[in-house]
């Protein structure tokens, strides 16, 4: 039983370990360097040809060791790297984890690659499409790729990869689905069920369908001519979001399980914050109220005011409808005080990773809280006169922080926000 | 203080399967007598236990039907009966109702996928064709007919259930994580009231693929507890399984008549070799205060080894009780099929009388069930256990 209780009288849970993986590298390490020099891991796609496709650049991850190309091979590779990193960290062995796995990863599907394939395997008959793959498949199994792409097996690999316990949660809150993950696994500690949870979010999932997906509701950005230069969130020209892949993963305990193991406690998850909006399918309520209830809902659940709040990671995905939803919701809840507080988007430099984006930036924002340095809004060249923040423009900035909030907005409604703090109390 | 082992109601329950909708209409089928929906030709030779399709106009308006692919219009009806019947469709409840939704997604427009097949046959740079047919040829707002997460969005859309929204994916596992993870907050005062359950949609090749790569899909009509061999496997089933769970305190507070009690809910996962799956719940299950009076309701798929295996299982700890493989009735249902079992439970213990069998393999028993064990061993992962009983207990 937890004996250190936070002000709600639950037990405390604190970072002791975290991974990381984006376009911008390997390891938090490589990924801090470049994060706060401001690089940018946008380039141009060499995955797949790119011919006729309304948006050619994107943050994907091509340095993974892979045995064959897909979106769960990569969104597995990613996610183990940045558990092991984020495990090693903490201390605790690969192999024996003390509780369960949330994962935040992307819907799976099968890919063309393989539709493709399997459309050769069998003679040309009348069957056609679906009906012609289900002939193929009853002609030979295809073991590996049912492994592949059953919703569960991603999380089912990484839970047998860290032998974390019990039955391992895959989840989808869109692209607020790693801030989600990190909720979950501090409601199972507050409810006393685990002394610790391994929370991670996972995405790699960019294919030609899924760029001409977000294309088609109009969500990517076509400034393709200088592919660094085409997330700018909270600027005037902003167009639109780069996709992006990557991972982050974080050991959470309770603080008693951590003292007692002696490991480093790199920061508190002191609240979490949900509201799902019933407005539209992509789109927010016009008066902000479901963002403005997710944070003002973390700020409670931390016990914590407005004005403990040093540094906002933001949501900041550089769609116009985004960036000044979230500037006049944060309004709402910060006042006038909104407009002195730092506030940067990670994704000016490394996209916007989906369903690993709100584990991703949590990683960061430990980082922050660690080392006293916000990482910039890169590319903000042109101001949007209507949202009037402290992006930190274009150069990160030395600041002690003590209390960070991280939003994640998703489609379908999906508003989740996380306060993380230096201290503990 | 967490405050923990607050009781778990289920107060509202929503039902859309082969079988019709609501409770009243499965209780009444599963009685017996009435000839199952199971479509042999359609998907020859695969059975289907195909949808009696409702009159969706009574739970959702016809502009927001367009917006949905079939999985999520079975899953956010299924989720208005459950509201509807827990006398919990009010602004200010539902505003506040946490939701845990276990779904799929992804179902492929089936047209542009054939001709883009077809195409590929034809050219060298296959790249290049995915580009232009893709594009040009994909519906805009497909992609959010496809997307797990909005199966609980068009729930917020369609019944503003608004408080948190959660989507779990990975097949059965992710029916079970649902069901458990919202009883839990209930239980530790986390929730007073949670919106949980899964939808299916059978009727679709493209989705049969998926398991049919594994060749996990059964080609014969038998009970599940009889395809050994070659007819071993899954026949997928059309169905819509919502429940209200609830506090207690909260539903007392209400004035609503519960169903049932969740008295607790047990899941593991891992390796599948050498009985291993029933090791694991052999140690699960002593969590649950189960009797030789507990009856068994089992999500068991039909599936070579798997299906034995929890047969037996259940067998070893209660040898004495009636077994009704709902998988026979009902089809499997993947996602749905373990919230599916724990709502005929519930339906089960307000009748305070079990189903009779649902095949010849199954004994008939006279006896009203002191409780209802549900069992869902996954067809390739996951296995779970819930166990449900009356208020008074």
């Amino acid at each position: 039983m937890s004996t250190k209780r936070d002000h709600l009288d639950r037990p405390i849970v604190v970072v002791t370990g975290a991974g990381v993986v984006s376009s911008l590298g390997k390891g938090k390490d490589e990924n801090w360097v470049r994060l706060t020099a401001g690089e940018s891991g946008i380039h141009r796609i060499n995955r797949f040809g790119i011919d006729g496709l309304r948006t050619t650049v994107a943050g994907t991850v091509d340095f993974m060791d892979l045995d064959g190309q897909s979106a769960p091979a990569l969104s597995y590779a990613l996610a183990e790297t940045a558990g092991v990193e984020a495990l090693q960290q903490s201390g605790i062995e690969n192999g024996t984890f003390p509780g369960p796995l949330f994962l935040a990863s992307p819907p799976v599907e099968m890919e063309w690659s393989h539709r493709f394939e399997m459309d050769g395997e069998i003679e040309l008959g009348e069957a056609q499409g679906y009906t012609r793959l289900l002939e193929a498949a009853r002609a030979k199994k295809h073991e590996d790729w049912f492994d592949l792409f059953q919703f569960g097996r991603t999380a089912d690999k990484l839970s047998e990869k860290f032998g974390t316990r019990g039955l391992p949660v895959s989840l989808s809150t869109a692209c607020a689905s790693g801030t989600t993950a990190i909720q979950m696994g501090v409601e199972a500690i507050r409810r006393g069920e685990t002394d610790a949870a391994l929370c991670i979010g996972t995405d790699g999932s960019v294919t030609i369908e899924a760029l001409i997906r977000f294309s088609l509701l109009s969500a990517l950005t076509t400034q393709n001519d200088n592919p660094e230069k085409a997330a700018k969130p909270f600027s005037k020209d902003r167009d639109g979001f780069v996709m992006a892949e990557g991972a982050g993963a974080l050991v959470l305990e309770s603080l008693d399980n951590a003292e007692a193991r002696g490991a480093e406690i790199l920061a508190v998850i002191a609240g979490c914050g949900e509201k799902a909006d019933h407005f539209h399918r992509t789109r927010s309520s016009p008066d902000g109220s479901p963002v403005i209830a997710a944070v003002s809902r973390a700020l409670e659940d931390a016990g914590s005011s407005p004005t403990d709040i040093g540094y906002i990671n933001a949501h900041g995905t550089s769609t116009p409808e985004n960036d000044r939803m979230e500037y006049n919701s944060l309004k709402e809840v910060f006042g006038d005080r909104i407009h002195q507080i730092p506030i940067s988007s990670n994704k000016s430099m490394i996209g916007h990773t989906l369903t690993a984006a709100g584990a991703i930036e949590a990683v960061f924002s430990v980082l922050t809280l660690q080392k006293g340095v916000i990482p910039p809004t890169i590319n903000y060249d042109t101001p949007d006169p209507d949202i009037p923040l402290d992006v930190v423009p274009n150069e990160a900035r030395e600041l002690q922080v003590t209390s960070i909030l991280s939003n994640s907005f998703g489609f379908g409604g999906q508003n989740a926000c996380l306060v993380l703090n230096k201290e503990i109390g | 203080m967490t405050q923990s082992n607050i009781p778990v109601w289920i107060t509202g329950l929503g039902l859309l399967s082969s079988l019709g909708e609501g409770p009243d209409a499965h209780w009444e089928a599963l009685q017996g007598g009435k000839p199952l929906n199971v479509d042999l030709e359609r998907f020859a030779p695969y059975p289907v236990h195909a949808l009696q399709e409702p009159d969706w106009a009574t739970q959702i308006s016809r502009r927001d039907m367009r917006q949905m692919e079939p999985w999520q219009q079975i899953g956010t009806y299924a989720a208005g009966l459950a509201l509807d019947d827990a006398n919990a469709k009010d602004e200010e409840l539902c505003g506040r109702m946490d939701m845990i939704v276990a779904a799929g997604g992804g179902e492929r427009d089936v047209e542009v996928d054939t001709a883009i097949m077809q195409g590929a046959r034809e050219t060298n740079d296959r790249d290049a064709l995915l580009t232009e047919r893709l594009s040009n040829d994909l519906r805009p707002t497909l992609f959010l007919a496809q997307l797990s997460n909005l199966l609980a969005g068009n729930i917020s859309i369609v019944h503003k259930v608004t408080g948190s929204s959660r989507t779990f994916m990975g097949e059965e596992g992710a029916g079970i994580s649902a069901i458990q993870t919202a009883a839990a907050r209930i239980a530790s005062g986390q929730s007073d009231i949670v919106l949980v359950g899964g939808a299916y949609n059978a009727e679709r090749a493209d989705m049969m693929l998926i398991f049919e790569l594994g060749q996990y899909m059964t080609k014969s009509a038998k009970p599940i507890w009889s395809r050994t061999g070659e007819d071993a496997g899954f026949a997928v089933g059309s169905v819509g399984a919502f429940l209200v769970l609830e506090s207690e305190a909260h539903a007392k507070a209400r004035g609503v008549t519960p169903y049932a009690k969740l008295r607790g809910v047990v899941a593991d996962h891992g390796s599948r070799s050498d009985g291993e799956a029933a090791k694991r719940m052999d140690g699960a299950i002593d969590c649950l205060p189960v009797s030789e009076k507990t009856a068994i309701l089992s999500g068991a798929t039909g599936c070579d080894g798997i299906t034995a295996e929890e047969s037996a299982f259940l067998m070893k700890h209660l040898p004495g009780s009636p077994v009704r493989g709902y998988g026979t009735i009902l089809g499997h249902s993947l996602e749905a099929h373990f919230p599916m079992g724990v709502a005929m439970a519930a339906l089960a213990m307000k009748h305070n009388h079990f189903y009779p069998p649902f095949e010849p393999a199954e004994q008939a028993t006279d006896d009203a069930p002191k409780n209802i064990l549900v069992s869902t061993f996954g067809h390739y992962r996951s296995e779970g256990l819930a166990l449900v009983e009356t208020v008074d207990a």
